[in-house]
């Protein structure tokens, strides 16, 4: 394995459209983390295709499951897929936040690293005085 | 009537349903008639996750249609009925007699063996037949995925 000096859990964000892709390009961008994180959209396929899709980009990895909305087609494939399997978590509306923060720390395992993740993006949201 | 959409969508209650369509029609509850979903709590418990605290969730099985549809027909509140596959589709409105009359094509999605008719509705040469034979029998099936665009006729895309 090359990737030792960043192995760890990795992220794999679940989402309609590109929003996943433009998710792990702007944490590129500002991170400068470029192997921490893969991207699956559900655009144009079936639940069963969209679950081989997740599983293909988490390589049977430590993963944490990073899904746009709290139900749907993407959260049902990804709790499908996580069901029962340790080396697995999900976490519903993704934010750049808390992919920022989860980046630095993928030496949590995957449930550990899911509750972080949580508390980070939860964090960001707010209604700061203008 | 007060089923306002009867919806073959193999992603079952998703945003398109729940927000797309559940917000302009106001809609009070939703039927999932799928024979699995009915007999798997977590799966239930999925689905259920997906939908606001104001919309009830009825899951059904096939079996259940015959004795049960009366009811939904007569809620007062705005409903939506989902169907994940052709055979399920056909088997509803095998169990409905005739008391199904129009049917939205939302969402068939890729797999192998199926081929695209628009968009969003990709299916294999036997459920193109099915659906064919539903709109012969009467039905009217249309296809859209969202409110906002047009209702296709069974004749464009098939």
């Amino acid at each position: 394995m090359s990737e030792t000096a960043t192995a760890g859990t990795i992220g794999v964000i679940v989402s309609h459209a590109e929003l996943a892709a433009a998710l792990v390009d702007a944490v590129r961008t500002i991170s400068g983390v470029a192997d921490a994180l893969h991207s699956v959209s559900n655009e144009g396929c079936d639940p069963k295709a969209l679950v081989a899709r997740i599983e293909t980009a988490i390589g049977g990895r430590p993963a944490v499951l990073f899904v746009d909305l709290p139900g749907g087609s993407c959260l049902s494939s990804a709790i499908r897929l996580a069901r029962g399997r340790g080396e697995l978590a999900v976490v519903t509306g993704v934010n750049l936040a808390m992919l920022l923060d989860f980046v630095f720390h993928r030496d949590l395992p995957p449930a550990e690293a899911a509750q972080r993740a949580v508390e980070a993006g939860s964090r960001a949201i707010r209604t700061p005085a203008a | 009537m007060s089923l306002s959409l009867i919806r073959l969508d193999d992603r079952l209650i998703h945003g398109q349903v729940v927000v797309g369509w559940g917000q302009p029609l106001n809609v009070g509850f939703i039927v999932l008639v799928d024979d699995e979903v009915r007999n798997s709590a977590w799966e239930q418990d999925l689905y259920r996750m997906g939908v606001p605290p104001g919309i009830d969730v009825v899951f059904a099985a096939i079996s259940e249609v015959s004795r049960q549809l009366a009811a939904w027909k007569s809620d007062p509140r705005p409903g939506i009925l989902l169907v994940g596959d052709v055979d399920t589709l056909a088997g509803l409105i095998a169990a409905a007699g005739n008391d199904i009359h129009r049917i939205n094509v939302g969402g068939v999605h890729h797999r192998p063996g199926r081929s695209e008719r628009l968009r969003y509705v990709y299916l294999t040469d036997d459920e193109a037949a099915k659906l064919k034979q539903l709109a012969s029998n009467g039905v009217e099936v249309t296809a859209q995925d969202v409110p906002t665009a047009r209702a296709v006729p069974i004749g464009e895309f098939l």
